[in-house]
């Protein structure tokens, strides 16, 4: 387990930046900008343009730990608290779990929830609580 | 123009998630550990994102069109049934294992991180194992002809 320094200014200029990338996906493709459509969008697209253009916002997202490590002089922080069968495990179920849902945290949690989305909400607020109860429990209840 | 500006929001996205600390499992994990190493820094990327997206969904969806494309793509499913929900459960006990949903692991990959693929990986056969097991059950007659 890892102790994380609370950085409220960082976090909510991430969360401003993440907003406003949803906002040009609208206002320029009118489309959401949600993680899940991306990548399942060049995994099994309805056509080649679908995949070209999903393919270039994922080549743009991973250009992005480049971008802070020419800015900052050092590579984002990536943490993993958890075993690579965790990891795995983990993997499939939001797999399994986001295509049932049609949308993970960007998707439900910000575009839907921003456009008052009754079905959103309600996806973010299950996820949200279940997230919540399983690191309890695996934390404080089965001490993993 | 279109291309370049989908690679500029994709990587607009991709820095707000790298700066904001989603791309790092601990400090969401963190985030949700409130009985122990608990680190709010979430409700803030939360919460720009989500004032920032209302607002300006209010400006952009006013407008007649986007600028590329002749009409908004915005969903018109409002049912909230028990795949919405069974799937939404099925992702938070997926994000509480490891910390990672969609949207912070897919920028990170760009550290090269072998974690970070695995994750992707898994990630890959869920969604993939998920779309044929759907198919495969809610149109039976069309694949046995």
């Amino acid at each position: 387990m890892f102790e994380t320094a609370f950085t409220p200014i960082t976090a909510l200029i991430g969360g401003v930046l993440i907003g406003l990338s949803a906002v040009l996906f609208m206002a320029l493709h009118g489309r959401i900008a949600g993680a899940t459509g991306i990548l399942a969008g060049i995994l099994m697209p309805n056509s080649l343009h679908e995949r070209l253009t999903r393919g270039l916002f994922l080549l743009g997202m991973i250009t992005a730990p480049l971008a802070y490590l020419l800015v900052t002089g050092a590579m984002p922080a990536v943490q993993v608290p958890v075993s690579a069968g965790f990891m795995v495990a983990s993997g499939v179920l939001v797999g399994i779990g986001v295509t049932l849902a049609n949308g993970c945290t960007s998707g439900h949690g910000v575009c839907g929830m921003a456009r008052l989305s009754l079905r959103s909400i309600a996806a973010t607020m299950t996820f949200m609580i279940v997230t919540f109860a399983t690191v309890f429990v695996l934390r404080h209840v089965l001490g993993a | 123009m279109k291309l370049i500006s989908t690679f500029l929001i994709g990587l607009l996205f991709g820095a707000g998630i790298v700066i904001s600390g989603m791309g790092n499992p601990a400090k969401v994990l963190n985030f949700f550990d409130i009985a122990g190493s608990w680190d709010p820094s979430l409700i803030f990327v939360m919460g720009g994102a989500l004032i920032t997206t209302f607002i300006g969904y209010r400006l952009v969806l006013a407008r007649p069109r986007p600028v590329f494309e002749s009409k908004f793509s915005v969903p018109s499913n409002t049912t909230i049934d028990a795949r919405l929900i069974g799937g939404s459960a099925i992702f938070g006990l997926g994000w509480g294992i490891a910390g990672f949903c969609p949207g912070g692991a897919l920028p990170v990959m760009g550290t090269g991180r072998w974690e970070v693929l695995l994750f992707v990986g898994a990630l890959i056969v869920g969604i993939v194992g998920t779309r044929i097991a759907v198919k495969a059950l809610s149109a039976p007659q069309a694949r046995s002809a």
